[in-house]
């Protein structure tokens, strides 16, 4: 139905009303304010400075050498979330590179270019190591190549092996704590200065075991109903710190400790979830997603399911940094290194297609969902390639019709909100005439 | 006595092969070895010297180039994709692929990763294996692991029903693929030095012809071609020599290859069917062959946008190998959304700026039906380079 004229143009120049937060989101902006700090301060204090990526990353390992991680993607989509991205992207392509690839890539080098600055407005400050955690991802790989030619600064490369046989094996583990301790290891204690301290990271892994039982407690609380939480727009909050340069920190527990009470309270007020436009009130549908989320027009994609009732109760996204809802925990194994080597296998894009599509059909049954959508990204392969042999894979084990929509990470171009709208409206219709 | 083969009839088998997307040549193979194994593989490089070793045929499947209506294919597929996975799907679905008994998935990128889920859950009775080349070129590390994916890979080619792993054969194997890298390199050579006698796509057909011939038959081929075309009635034109680099895993048209020669140039380097040329120099005789395709795997592999940049820059490498083929000028043919190739663009280029060489770029795909476009940008680049020396 079509509205006014004069309503169109007022909602137009209204701004946009301020999403609710939780208090633990709150904690969260602080905590996120105070590495940002941390970095931007780093060459007074003489700190240094690692930049990794959040699938695989080593950031206890990193912690225990009093290292500081920055995580490019984390930038790209922080980038996208404040509307710089396209700008970004248009200068990575005036200097060469190609608009087929990686828009994480160019958006991160349209940012280098531009002098770096990141959130909270300070220039970030230039690694002194690049760790190339290669999990899940080849582009990782040839993003840090391009990066080592910027920086000039010391590489360590970790490859990871793929799990293509649906489990990793002995050999995989052994290649990667051999690559920690021959290249990874004395990399971080050539630029620190620094030795390595096997008790110091046992510690930090502790920590993190804590915070991951609290998350994994809230990624499950999606089964009640309705969801207090929504598992792939609300999770992305969940899962910053978890993925990014909060693990093993007395922070990241605290935060997960108070993000587990918030929604215990949700769940005994059987509330829905949090979304940026007040408590959803009524769980209509039931979703499944699989795919990244687009992050230019974040808050409208989310409202595009929001405003229909469809919560999202589980998602493949929130565990692109680690599967811990399946049982995986730091500091499980006795040796550390095989810890971080268990984890770095264990990442979702790391897996073969028919474990994800595995992974998929236990999230419908057990999360009793309606359906499930896959977000395609043009950018990003590793997600993409083989979705649509996987949907139709979903489709016969589940019975259960799935959604196919298209979209990019960071580039608006790829973002076309109408269509993903009709799409999203039509598929919900459709599970409503189907009950 | 017959008498030896000309070079035309050569080409012609080629060209036979090149459109054998049903793998007759293979089924003939087949029917000719009983029991043997017949193994596919995805590019870029995967050790021939292994699954030869097992007694059978490896198989290089570089898609469906122009010649398969893609129906099927298309469908697994979003559009910023790029074309070889799709083409490979349609000859799986339609059963051009039938008469393999497994396939090899190497770890070249994230679509040729996720085609091996892609073929386990299409087609999960066939065997499929991802063989997740290191990384780490360091032997104690990379160098373990891979040896260690190697014998894994064998003894499962055995289960197969192929031949038991035994140093053996692996050495005979290795020493046959050793000398056809040699006869390959003897070609790429005669293009160098008189490119009028073996125009580009000649090369490509004459080396992908590897792809599906016993390694002997197709050495045998390559000399027996080198043999006969010096007697070709060709003469050397007036043509800028061009590199041709970004065409490493799904092939251009051979209506690109065709254009680029056409507009001016002669392509005097590539890396066209790169896995074949993946080892540079002999892996050599060793009492311990497993060690030795290892070794060389960590120390021979050449210059690829596939493996981390861990020692030289490609851009001085690419430099040099302008210099050795004594290039004018380079031109990039990258697929479309072929993410090793396009991301290595910007660093090789500015590395080529700053040496002076010039070059132009273009994307295709290996089902690409137009070329005009890549006429006018070949020949403007080759009349500006012969007029003024530079593009």
């Amino acid at each position: 139905m079509s509205q006014p004229q004069g309503a169109l143009q007022a909602a137009a120049k209204a701004p946009p009303p301020a999403a609710q937060k939780d208090s633990s989101m709150e904690r969260q902006k602080q905590m996120i304010a105070g590495h940002f700090r941390a970095l931007s301060l780093a060459k007074e204090t003489g700190q240094r400075v690692a930049y990794t990526f959040v699938p695989g990353n080593l950031t206890e390992l990193m912690h225990a050498f009093d290292v500081l991680p920055v995580y490019p993607e984390i930038n790209a989509l922080q980038s996208a979330m404040r509307q710089l991205s396209a700008g970004y992207i248009r200068e990575a392509e005036r200097l060469g590179h190609n608009e087929d690839v990686c828009t994480y890539v160019k958006c991160d080098i349209g940012m280098l270019t531009k002098g770096n600055v990141g959130p909270t407005g300070e220039a970030l400050p230039p690694p002194n190591l690049l760790l190339l955690s290669y999990t899940g991802c080849f582009t990782f790989m040839k993003w840090f190549e391009l990066l080592k030619h910027e920086y000039g600064c010391e590489v360590a490369m970790l490859h990871v092996p793929y799990v293509a046989e649906g489990q990793p094996t002995a050999d995989a583990r052994r290649y990667i704590v051999d690559q920690l301790k021959a290249e990874v290891i004395p990399k971080l204690e050539k630029v620190t200065g620094k030795k390595y301290d096997e008790g110091r990271l046992r510690a930090l892994l502790a920590r993190s075991r804590q915070a991951e039982d609290d998350l994994v407690w809230v990624l499950d609380s999606a089964k009640a109903r309705p969801s207090p939480i929504d598992a792939y727009f609300g999770a992305v909050y969940y899962v910053g710190p978890i993925f990014s340069a909060f693990r093993g920190t007395q922070d990241a527990v605290a935060y997960y400790r108070e993000l587990r009470a918030e929604v215990e309270d949700r769940v005994l007020k059987g509330l829905g979830p949090v979304t940026p436009d007040g408590t959803l009130t009524r769980e209509k549908y039931r979703l499944v997603v699989e795919g990244p989320p687009n992050w230019t027009h974040f808050r409208d994609f989310w409202r595009i399911f929001h405003d229909e009732g469809a919560v999202i109760v589980a998602s493949t996204y929130a565990k692109v940094g680690g599967l811990y809802d399946q049982g995986f925990r730091h500091g499980q194994a006795d040796d550390p290194l095989e810890s971080l080597a268990d984890y770095c296998l264990g990442c979702y894009t790391n897996l073969s297609l028919p474990s994800r599509v595995g992974l998929l059909e236990k999230y419908v049954r057990e999360f009793q969902a309606d359906g499930f959508v896959f977000n395609s990204i043009k950018s990003c392969n590793s997600f993409s390639a083989g979705q649509l042999v996987m949907l139709r894979q979903l489709e016969q084990r589940t019975g259960l019709p799935g959604a196919f929509i298209e979209s990019d990470l960071v580039d608006p171009r790829y973002y076309g909100h109408a269509n993903i709208k009709n799409r999203i409206e039509s598929y919900l219709q459709m599970i409503e005439q189907r009950r | 006595m017959a008498s030896a083969p000309t070079a035309t009839e050569l080409l012609e088998r080629c060209e036979r092969l090149f459109a054998d997307t049903a793998l007759d040549a293979v089924r003939a193979w087949k029917a000719a070895h009983p029991g043997r194994l017949a193994i596919g593989h995805l590019p870029v490089y995967a050790p021939r010297e292994l699954i030869h070793a097992a007694g059978a045929l490896p198989v290089a499947l570089q898609g469906g180039g122009d010649q398969v209506d893609i129906v099927k294919g298309d469908a697994c597929f979003q559009s910023y994709i790029c074309h070889l996975p799709r083409s490979t799907v349609e000859l799986g679905l339609t059963g051009d692929l039938d008469v393999l008994d497994g396939f090899v998935f190497p770890s070249t990128c994230d679509v040729i990763r996720n085609l091996s889920g892609i073929w386990k859950l299409l087609f999960p009775q066939k065997y499929a294996r991802f063989l997740d080349l290191p990384q780490a070129f360091d032997a104690s590390t990379g160098g373990r692991f891979y040896r260690h994916d190697l014998e894994e890979l064998g003894r499962e080619l055995h289960g197969l029903g192929g031949l038991p792993p035994d140093d053996g054969r692996l050495r005979a194997s290795i020493a046959l693929y050793d000398d056809n890298r040699r006869a390959i390199e003897k070609l790429y050579a005669l293009r160098r030095e008189t490119p009028w006698l073996c125009s580009s796509d000649e090369a490509f057909l004459l080396v992908k012809a590897g792809g599906v011939l016993d390694v002997q038959e197709h050495t045998a081929l390559l000399r027996a071609f080198i043999d006969a075309a010096g007697s070709r009635p060709r003469k050397r034109e007036d043509r800028i020599r061009l590199l041709l680099i970004g065409a490493f895993c799904e092939q251009p048209p051979l209506g690109v290859l065709r254009t680029l020669e056409k507009s001016g140039a002669y392509v005097v380097d590539d890396d066209l069917n790169l896995g074949a040329r993946w080892l540079e120099g002999d892996v050599g005789p060793s009492q311990r062959p497993l060690e030795a395709l290892v070794r060389a795997y960590l120390e021979q592999s050449t210059w690829a946008s596939t493996r981390f940049e861990h020692d030289e820059p490609r851009g001085a490498q690419l430099v040099k190998r302008v210099r050795r083929a004594g290039a004018d000028g380079v031109v990039f043919a990258a697929p479309s959304f072929c993410d090793p190739a396009l991301l290595d663009q910007p660093p090789l280029q500015k590395a080529l700026t700053e040496a002076g060489v010039p070059f132009f770029s273009f994307k295709y795909a290996e089902n690409t039906g137009q070329f005009q476009g890549i006429r006018e940008q070949a020949g403007t680049f080759s009349d500006s380079l012969k007029l003024w020396g530079a593009a």
